[in-house]
């Protein structure tokens, strides 16, 4: 707690931070939980397919009728608000669905969710079976620096890049190179330390099948003269990642890393029901962290359950980005700076002297 | 040699539930499937060394509460990603409301 020395942060998932994480037991740690009866918790995890059949119904519905909107409006401006709708729910709430069928959460039936995590993964531009591992690896390693694949904003903070998140354009650059690079190559290092052998070849086959549809939409679209193909396959995840990113981001940003408490490295924000519908509830996601069990439509009963134990939930998206910018500005000369949110007289304090932090006093 | 070890009452579990039991240093989950029978395996994820017994079970699957994944708990038989290792299973027997698992 008393450092102002800078420290250079190595997130490579093979470098010098992997080693010390593993070395210092940061790595595959046992992590806090909020005491929760197993009746209870047992009730909160029972599966349905009710809520994610209904939800998943207006999920292809909207996309249905916004891209027939959209095609029949093209060649005019009237086109645009149809794109914008299909773009959030093509490439925004497929994130949401990705990630709760890819838990096996979100249906009872196992297919299910298996159709959907590969419908949601292809829209993503996210290979099915490596996303599937560094998902994995996100929730045993949580914001551990050399472990976690999954960190979307690290420190220092590249402002720059996590405004263009916004657009969708890095991710876009960085998925399609990735997913013909997997196709035809294979796997990189950083892959293969998180997916296990026996499953490369699978992940070949997967990004071959997103490249083949890519490439028969491309050559639609030369076919027809139009960018209309494209417009509803591929570009989405251009222009409408916006949404994803906006709820996204505020799961960890600017909160503490390598910690194995995860009311102090991941945030619950209070969303509006829009918003929660198209991100599925993960805005309560220390909940989901704590508890990946828990399928996305019991988590609003699970906070109320568990918020005494966890430091008072952000009121609005606006309130935790207005919390989390200066923290950042703070974080471009002090990379070690975060914040560190206070918990209620009611939770157990956090355990800093298990957490080994050497990071200088936080935020408010 | 093998030997039966009593592990729990038959009705410390519930219906279609699972509880942990540690012996000898080691952990074991205990489970009893919806039509009552009951069956045991080693107590952790052979994934990520997760207790199984936090986890969910549902018809013949226990599904580890870390990252969902799942086993066959009468066969001990993984059923995909993200967990590639089957379980070990250990035989199982009830008797005078007691439930006794053979380790060896």
């Amino acid at each position: 707690m008393t450092s102002m020395e800078k420290t250079k942060r190595d997130y490579s998932l093979v470098g010098e931070s992997t080693k010390r994480a593993i070395e210092t037991g940061l790595a595959s740690a046992e992590w806090y939980h909020t005491e929760v009866p197993r009746k209870v918790m047992k009730e909160l995890m029972q599966r349905s397919d009710g809520p994610a059949i209904r939800d998943t119904i207006v999920w292809a519905g909207v996309q249905i009728v916004s891209a027939a909107g959209a095609i029949y409006f093209w060649g005019t401006w009237w086109c645009v608000p149809f794109f914008l709708v299909y773009g959030v729910f093509y490439a925004s709430a497929s994130d949401s669905r990705w990630h709760e069928c890819g838990h096996g959460t979100a249906f009872r039936t196992r297919w299910m969710n298996d159709v959907v995590y590969q419908i949601a993964s292809f829209q993503l531009m996210r290979n099915p079976v490596a996303w599937r591992w560094s998902h994995a690896r996100h929730h045993t390693d949580t914001i551990i620096v050399g472990r976690d694949a999954e960190i979307a904003v690290m420190r220092p903070p590249d402002l720059l890049k996590a405004a263009l998140a916004f657009t969708g354009l890095l991710d876009f650059r960085y998925s399609l190179p990735a997913l013909f690079r997997q196709a035809l190559v294979g796997l990189n290092a950083e892959e293969k330390s998180y997916v296990p052998e026996m499953e490369h070849h699978k992940a070949v086959v997967a990004a071959r099948w997103h490249v083949a549809i890519y490439a028969a939409t491309v050559a639609l679209a030369i076919a027809l003269g139009s960018w209309l193909p494209l417009m509803l396959i591929g570009l989405p995840r251009l222009y409408g990642t916006w949404h994803m990113v906006l709820t996204g981001l505020l799961q960890h940003i600017g909160l503490a890393d390598n910690v194995t408490d995860h009311r102090l490295n991941t945030r619950t924000v209070y969303m509006n029901p829009v918003s929660r519908f198209i991100y599925w509830n993960m805005n309560y996601h220390v909940e989901h962290h704590m508890f990946p069990m828990v399928p996305y439509h019991a988590l609003p009963r699970l906070h109320e359950l568990i918020k005494h134990d966890l430091p008072e939930a952000n009121p609005s998206m606006w309130h935790a980005y207005r919390e989390v910018w200066p923290v950042l500005l703070k974080q471009l000369k002090y990379e070690d700076f975060y914040l560190k949110r206070d918990l209620p007289p009611t939770a157990k304090p956090y355990r800093d002297e298990f957490h080994n932090m050497t990071v200088p006093s936080a935020a408010e | 040699m093998a030997e039966w070890i009593e592990a729990c009452g038959a009705d410390d579990v519930d219906e279609e539930d699972v509880i942990r039991f540690d012996h000898g240093g080691r952990t074991f989950a205990i489970y009893r499937s919806p039509d009552d029978e009951y069956f045991a395996t080693d107590g952790l994820c052979t994934h990520e060394k997760v207790h199984l017994a936090d986890g969910l079970v549902m018809d013949d699957v226990i599904e580890c509460p870390k990252h969902n994944g799942r086993f066959n708990y009468k066969t001990g038989a993984a059923k995909g990603a993200p967990v590639c290792v089957n379980l070990q299973t250990y035989p199982v027997k009830v008797e005078a409301g007691k439930v006794f698992i053979q380790l060896g």
